[in-house]
């Protein structure tokens, strides 16, 4: 599937929520089954700090791939976390620098990533794309 | 007693629905609403009065500046200082607190000497005492507190020594809601000939303040957490120090005289408000009083007193909620976390519910550190709150848990 199509996948499972409760309620499950990340990513050089939650993001190239690991201390912050990893996990560095992030509008969650509630994920975002941005130099240097 | 029903007609903000529910709002302690009375003033002063104060001889002008100074005058009587002149307008209780640590600071205080604060100031109350002392090379030194919350009072005295030049603290703390019993700290002080700086940014709307009985040198607080508009704030200063202390800002209404070479100045409170001073939002200040006193600021403490005696008691039965700060004395305000759920998480979904809290550190980051915590959740209740808003508070946390147990 491309970046596209899970975004749209992703849109198609939360239109079957009603209720804003039972959105939220998906993300708490989501947030819950995010694989644990290594502990030695858990220090401040891999924390981007949101003052208010705490997200930790890692990421490895692993055959002209990028894979991402995070956390978070707040699960609601941890659900979109791991959304975001679902979308960009496994990508090529040029698909993340490019990617155009629909989905957290149209299923209701912006107000998440906006730079107002300063809880770290808008800065996730960014720094998902840096390392894009990173590994590609890398790989064409 | 107190109308609550008429009471609440006068805030408009109040009566709306947000996320599809009835508002709830209980930020106060970031800043209150302001009643129509102060809105509708202040609207129609832009209407047909306005003109920069002190500088006209036209109608409005003068006008202006009678209502600017009408509003120091109400300050002075709500304080209970003993001269308007040492009511010095500001932008708030952070700019009251730097024109202190600046202006106090050239004055009186030279490398080696030393300034205490409490460990649960407020970011506002502290950075500028470290500033000053970095500036200064002068010592900073902390007041504890206890668990509850409450001053470790009985360390005060030894903290204090010759060098020792002011006691800058808040009144009440605005993460924990702790009252402190400011009166006899700064007996306290007073008997070692150390000034005392009261933060009162969160005292000043829940009690009758009377600077002369506390005999506090300086008091600060800030219009918006008064119901007034934001951008405007008080210094209180005993005349003695506005004499001897050298102006914050240079420029224009503040001067005698000013030639290239040598300028003087005026007395305070002039001396101290520099450039075109926000003479509106001194306007709102002194109607926020006025709407203040109609009420009655007893009875606003009293059902105050009743919502956290209230709240607190509901709260406390949830299972695997921390009230943190437990002190005898407190304010309108519960910081808490239930046991395993973040604060960001539980101020989400409190705001899905329509119910209006603050999450963090509010501020005062070492209040956190102490207790071992990256925030809470702080629900600040004003006069305007009734206990339908505490019962909506505690649905909601009990839905909260509900969510993510
Ligand atoms: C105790 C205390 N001091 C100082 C301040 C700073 O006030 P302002 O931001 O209005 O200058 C606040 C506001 O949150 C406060 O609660």
């Amino acid at each position: 599937m491309t970046i596209e199509e899970i975004q749209n996948e992703i849109i198609e499972e939360f239109s079957m929520f009603d209720e804003w409760m039972d959105k939220y309620e998906y993300l708490i499950e989501l947030g819950r089954d995010l694989p644990q990340i290594d502990t030695k990513f858990k220090t401040n050089e891999y924390l981007i700090n949101g003052c208010q939650s705490k997200v930790w993001l890692n990421a490895e190239l692993k055959d002209g791939k990028i894979y991402f690991t995070a956390d978070s201390d707040a699960i609601i912050t941890k659900g979109i976390v791991a959304l975001l990893i679902r979308v960009l996990n496994g990508r090529t560095p040029k698909e993340i620098m490019n990617a155009d992030l629909f989905f957290i509008d149209k299923i209701g969650l912006s107000e998440n990533l906006s730079p107002t509630r300063s809880n770290g994920l808008l800065a996730m975002v960014k720094q998902m794309k840096m390392y894009g941005m990173a590994y590609n130099a890398k790989l064409n240097s | 007693m107190i109308n609550l029903e008429k009471i609440r007609k006068d805030f408009p903000v109040l009566n709306q629905k947000i996320n599809g529910k009835d508002y709830v709002y209980l930020d106060n302690g970031a800043t209150t609403q302001k009643p129509v009375q102060v809105i509708d003033a202040v609207a129609d002063f832009y209407r047909n009065t306005n003109s920069n104060i002190h500088r006209g001889v036209h109608y409005l002008s003068n006008l202006s500046t009678k209502l600017y100074e009408g509003a120091r005058a109400k300050i002075k009587h709500f304080i209970n200082a003993e001269k308007e002149s040492e009511i010095i307008f500001t932008k708030g209780t952070t700019d009251s607190v730097n024109l202190v640590a600046f202006s106090f600071g050239e004055r009186y205080v030279s490398e080696g000497d030393e300034i205490i604060v409490s460990a649960m100031e407020h970011h506002s109350n502290l950075v500028p005492w470290q500033m000053l002392c970095e500036r200064k090379k002068a010592k900073l030194r902390i007041l504890p507190f206890d668990k509850s919350g409450e001053l470790e009072i009985d360390k005060l005295p030894s903290l204090i020594n010759k060098k020792t030049k002011l006691l800058a603290l808040t009144h009440v703390s605005n993460s924990l809601g702790t009252v402190n019993p400011v009166k006899d700290i700064i007996k306290i002080a007073h008997k070692y000939k150390v000034a005392v700086l009261i933060d009162g940014a969160q005292s000043i709307q829940h009690q009758k303040i009377d600077v002369q009985d506390l005999d506090c040198d300086f008091f600060v607080f800030s219009g918006h957490k008064i119901y007034a508009e934001t951008g405007i704030g008080v210094l209180y200063a005993k005349e003695k120090f506005l004499n001897a202390m050298p102006p914050y800002q240079g420029g224009g209404d503040m001067v005698d005289h000013v030639s290239l070479e040598k300028t003087t100045y005026l007395d305070a409170p002039f001396k101290f408000e520099a450039g075109t001073v926000n003479y509106v939002g001194a306007y709102s200040l002194g109607l926020a009083i006025d709407y203040i006193n109609t009420i009655g600021i007893e009875n606003i403490a009293k059902h105050e007193q009743d919502l956290l005696q209230y709240a607190t008691e509901k709260l406390s039965q949830i299972d695997g909620l921390t009230i943190y700060g437990t002190a005898k004395h407190k304010t309108s305000t519960i910081s808490f976390l239930l046991k395993n759920i973040h604060h960001y998480d539980t101020g989400m979904i409190l705001d899905k519910l329509g119910i209006a809290v603050r999450t963090g550190s509010h501020c005062t980051q070492p209040v956190m550190d102490f207790f071992e915590i990256t925030g809470t959740v702080r629900a600040s209740f004003a006069f305007y709150n009734t206990f339908a808003d505490a019962d909506r508070l505690v649905e909601g946390v009990l839905k909260v848990k509900q969510m993510f147990e």
